[in-house]
C-alpha cells in the first residue's frame, strides 16, 4: 500500500503472534484506527462519522421495526400504527428510523459539498468520489423504498410517480415499469419487493462504505489546504499528521454528540415536522392527494425533473432532433439522473490543478452560488409546478449543469490561484502559532 | 515429447473454453428466472376482465372502479360536455391520437376526435383509465370539485389539464388519457377487458 508512512501493528504476546500469523485481523483494525490523518482537518471533516452512525442506527432500528411490520397492502398501514401504539417503545423507534433518514441526508449533503469545496474528488481520490456517489444513489433508492412501506397516501402515489419515471423511457419503458412493479400498477407485488430490497440495500451500502474508507486510506485524507501529506519519511509525515485514534475519533464523537442533541430534540418534540400528514391516510388507488411532494431530501432533484416541460426550447429541439423519441417527460428524467451524473464526473470536469477552494478566488463565488442554487432547487421543488416556479426551477437547473459542465472546466484555465502553503505543517503553524512544539516557528507562515 | 506437450496445451484450452462456456450458459440460465420472477404473476395476469353495473350512473356523474389495480373513470356526460368536446379542432390538440384501444390504430393514426374517444355513438359514455399520462397520478374531476381549465379533469401532481373528452390540453402530460378495452353487455353492464371464452 502506497500510503503515508507510519508505524504498523507489531504482535507482542505469544497469543497475538499466534493469531497474527493465522489471521492478521488485529493488525488490520489497528492500522485502520491509527491511520495518519492530516492534523489541520476542520469541522467539515466530521460528517463521515455522522454518516456511519446513521447507517448503523438505520440498520438497527430497521431490523427491530421489521419484527412488527407486515408487508401486505391490507395490513402494512395498520401494522405501522400497531408499531406506533402497541409495540413497547415502538413509536420512538419508528420516529428515530423516520427522522434518521433525514439526518442521513443532511450529513451526506454536507459531506458532498465539503468534497466539492475542498476538491476532495480530484486525483488521486476519484475512486473514493465515485464510490461515494454510488452510495448516495443507493441511499436514495433505499430511502424511496422505505417511504413506500407505511403504505400511506404519499407512499402509494409517490411510488406511482417515481416508477412512472421508468415508464417514460422510449419503447421499453412500459415493460420495465411493469417488471419493476410486478403488475401494471402499484400494488402488493411492488410493496413486497420494495420491502425485500429496502432490507437488502443498507447492507450493500455498508459494503461500499468499507470500500470507500479503504480507498481514501490508500490515498490519504484530503485536507482544507488540499496539499498532500509529505510521504518521503515517517518523520516528515508525522509533522503533517496525527493518528486517527484518539485525536480525530474524540473530535468526531464530540461533533456527533452536538448533532445528536439537535436530532433527538427533533425526534422527541417534533417527530413529524419533516413528514407529510397525507401519509397518515391509508393508501388509496382511487384518490391522489391534492399535492404530491417527495421528502425534502429529494426536492432538489425533483425540481430538476419538473423543470423541463414541453414548452421549453431545448426540450422542443431535442424532441425534434430525436424524431419525437425523447419526449418532455423523458427529457426531465434524463435531466434528473444527469444532474447527479455531472456531479459524479466532477473529477474529470474540473481542470484546475489547485485542489482546495481556499486558494481559488473565483471558484469560491461559483461554489457558494451552487450551494444557494441547491437550496433554491429544494425550495422550488416543494412549490406547485406552475407559473413563476417553472421559470425559477429552469434557471436553477441551468446553473446546476453550467457549474459542472462549463464553469469547472473553464475556471481551471482562466483563474489565477492564490499561493498555497508548502506543507500542511506550515498551514497548521500559521493558524496555531502557540501550539508549535517543534521549534520551527521560524518557518514561513502561509500567506 | 513436443507432440505430447502440444496435445496437453490443446486439452487445457479445451477445458478452459468448455468451463467458461458452461459458466456463461449457467449464469444466463440462473439470471433469467431471477429476473423473470419479477414480472406479473399468473394471478395478476388472470384479472383480465371485469363487469361493471352502469345502470345507476346518471348523466353528469361518474363512477370510479379499480380494474387491474388502476382506477377506471366511467362518465356519463351531459349534453354540454359532449358539445364542448366535439367543438374542438383536432389540429389544436397537443396529442392528436385517440389513445383508444377499442379502435384500430388508436395509437397511431386514428385522430383524437370526440367520436374516436367516446364509447357509444351519442357520445354519452366516456370510459378512461384514470391515470395521468405524465407520471401516473389520478386526476381530479368534477366529483372532486376541480375540473381544470377545460371542463374535464385536472391532475394535481404536475398540473395537467384534460378536457371533457379526457384529452390533454395544457400541462406536462404527453398523451390523452388512455381508453381501455371496453364494451357494453346488454343495457346495464360494461365489460372491461376481453372476456376469455
Amino acid at each position: 500500500m502506497s500510503g503515508i508512512p507510519h508505524d504498523h501493528y507489531e504482535p507482542n504476546s505469544k497469543t497475538e503472534k499466534w493469531l497474527h500469523s493465522r489471521l492478521p485481523i488485529v493488525g488490520l483494525l489497528y492500522d485502520t484506527l491509527m491511520i495518519p490523518t492530516p492534523k489541520n482537518l476542520n469541522w467539515m471533516w466530521i460528517w463521515g462519522i455522522v454518516l456511519v452512525f446513521c447507517l448503523v442506527m438505520q440498520i438497527v432500528t430497521g431490523i427491530v421495526l421489521v419484527m412488527h411490520y407486515t408487508p401486505h397492502v391490507d395490513m402494512a398501514f395498520a401494522s405501522v400504527e400497531h408499531i406506533m401504539r402497541n409495540v413497547n417503545g415502538g413509536d420512538i423507534i419508528r420516529y428515530l428510523h423516520m427522522n434518521g433518514a433525514s439526518l442521513f441526508f443532511v450529513a451526506v449533503y454536507a459531506h458532498i459539498f465539503r468534497g466539492l469545496y475542498y476538491g476532495s474528488y480530484k486525483a488521486p481520490r476519484e475512486v473514493t468520489w465515485i464510490i461515494g456517489m454510488l452510495i448516495y444513489l443507493l441511499m436514495m433508492a433505499t430511502a424511496f423504498m422505505g417511504y413506500v412501506l407505511p403504505w400511506g397516501q404519499m407512499s402509494f402515489h409517490g411510488t406511482a410517480v417515481i416508477t412512472g419515471l421508468f415508464g417514460t423511457i422510449p419503447f421499453i419503458g412500459e415493460g420495465i415499469q411493469t417488471w419493476l412493479l410486478g403488475a401494471s400498477s402499484v400494488g402488493q407485488p411492488a410493496l413486497n419487493r420494495f420491502f425485500s430490497l429496502h432490507y437488502l440495500l443498507p447492507f450493500i451500502i455498508l459494503g461500499l462504505v468499507i470500500v470507500h474508507v479503504w480507498a481514501f486510506h490508500t490515498t490519504g485524507n484530503n485536507n482544507p489546504t488540499g496539499v498532500e501529506v509529505r510521504r518521503t519519511s515517517k518523520a516528515e509525515a508525522e509533522k503533517d499528521t496525527l493518528p486517527f485514534w484518539p485525536y480525530f475519533v474524540i473530535k468526531d464523537l464530540f461533533a456527533l454528540v452536538v448533532i445528536l442533541a439537535v436530532f433527538f430534540a427533533l425526534v422527541g418534540f417534533h417527530p413529524n415536522y419533516l413528514g407529510h400528514p397525507d401519509n397518515y391516510i391509508e393508501g388509496n388507488p382511487l384518490v391522489t392527494p391534492a399535492f404530491i411532494v417527495p421528502e425534502w431530501y429529494f426536492l432538489p432533484f425533483y425540481a430538476v425533473l419538473r423543470a423541463f416541460t414541453a414548452d421549453v426550447g431545448i426540450v422542443q429541439l431535442v424532441n425534434f432532433l430525436s424524431g419525437g423519441i425523447i419526449t418532455a417527460d423523458f427529457f426531465g428524467v434524463l435531466a434528473m439522473f444527469g444532474s447527479i451524473a455531472v456531479m459524479a464526473l466532477a473529477p474529470w470536469l474540473d481542470t484546475s490543478s489547485v485542489r482546495s477552494g481556499r486558494y481559488r478566488p473565483m471558484f469560491k463565488w461559483w461554489f457558494w452560488l451552487l450551494v444557494i442554487d441547491f437550496f433554491v432547487l429544494m425550495w422550488v421543488g416543494s412549490q406547485p409546478a406552475e407559473g413563476i416556479y417553472g421559470t425559477i426551477s429552469l434557471i436553477a437547473t441551468t446553473y446546476w449543469f453550467a457549474y459542472f459542465l462549463v464553469i469547472l472546466p473553464l475556471l481551471g484555465v482562466i483563474e489565477k490561484p492564490l499561493p498555497q502553503p508548502e506543507t500542511i505543517e506550515d498551514d497548521f503553524n500559521a493558524h496555531y502559532p502557540n501550539t508549535d512544539k517543534s521549534g520551527e516557528a521560524a518557518a514561513t507562515p502561509a500567506e | 515429447m513436443s507432440h505430447a506437450d502440444d496435445s496437453h496445451a490443446t486439452r487445457r484450452d479445451f477445458i478452459y473454453y468448455a468451463t467458461a462456456g458452461a459458466g456463461a450458459v449457467v449464469t444466463v440460465a440462473a439470471v433469467r428466472p431471477l429476473v423473470n420472477q419479477m414480472n406479473p404473476t399468473a394471478d395478476v395476469v388472470a384479472q383480465a376482465s371485469m363487469r361493471v353495473a352502469i345502470d345507476a350512473v346518471d348523466p353528469g356523474t361518474q363512477i370510479k372502479v379499480l380494474w387491474q389495480g388502476k382506477p377506471i373513470f366511467i362518465r356519463r356526460r351531459t349534453e354540454e360536455e359532449i358539445e364542448g368536446a366535439r367543438s374542438v379542432d383536432v389540429a389544436d390538440l397537443p396529442d392528436p391520437f385517440s389513445r383508444n384501444e377499442n379502435i384500430p390504430d388508436g395509437w397511431a393514426s386514428a385522430p383524437a376526435t370526440d367520436d374516436n374517444r367516446s364509447l357509444d355513438e351519442t357520445g354519452e359514455w366516456l370510459v378512461m383509465t384514470g391515470i395521468c399520462t405524465h407520471l401516473g397520478c389520478v386526476p381530479l374531476g368534477k366529483e372532486e370539485g376541480n375540473a381544470g381549465e377545460f371542463d374535464g379533469w385536472f391532475c394535481p401532481c404536475h398540473g395537467s389539464h384534460y378536457d371533457s373528452a379526457g384529452r390533454i390540453r395544457k400541462g406536462p402530460a404527453p398523451e390523452n388519457l388512455h381508453i381501455p378495452l371496453a364494451r357494453f353487455v346488454g343495457e346495464a353492464e360494461l365489460l372491461l377487458g376481453t372476456e376469455e371464452s
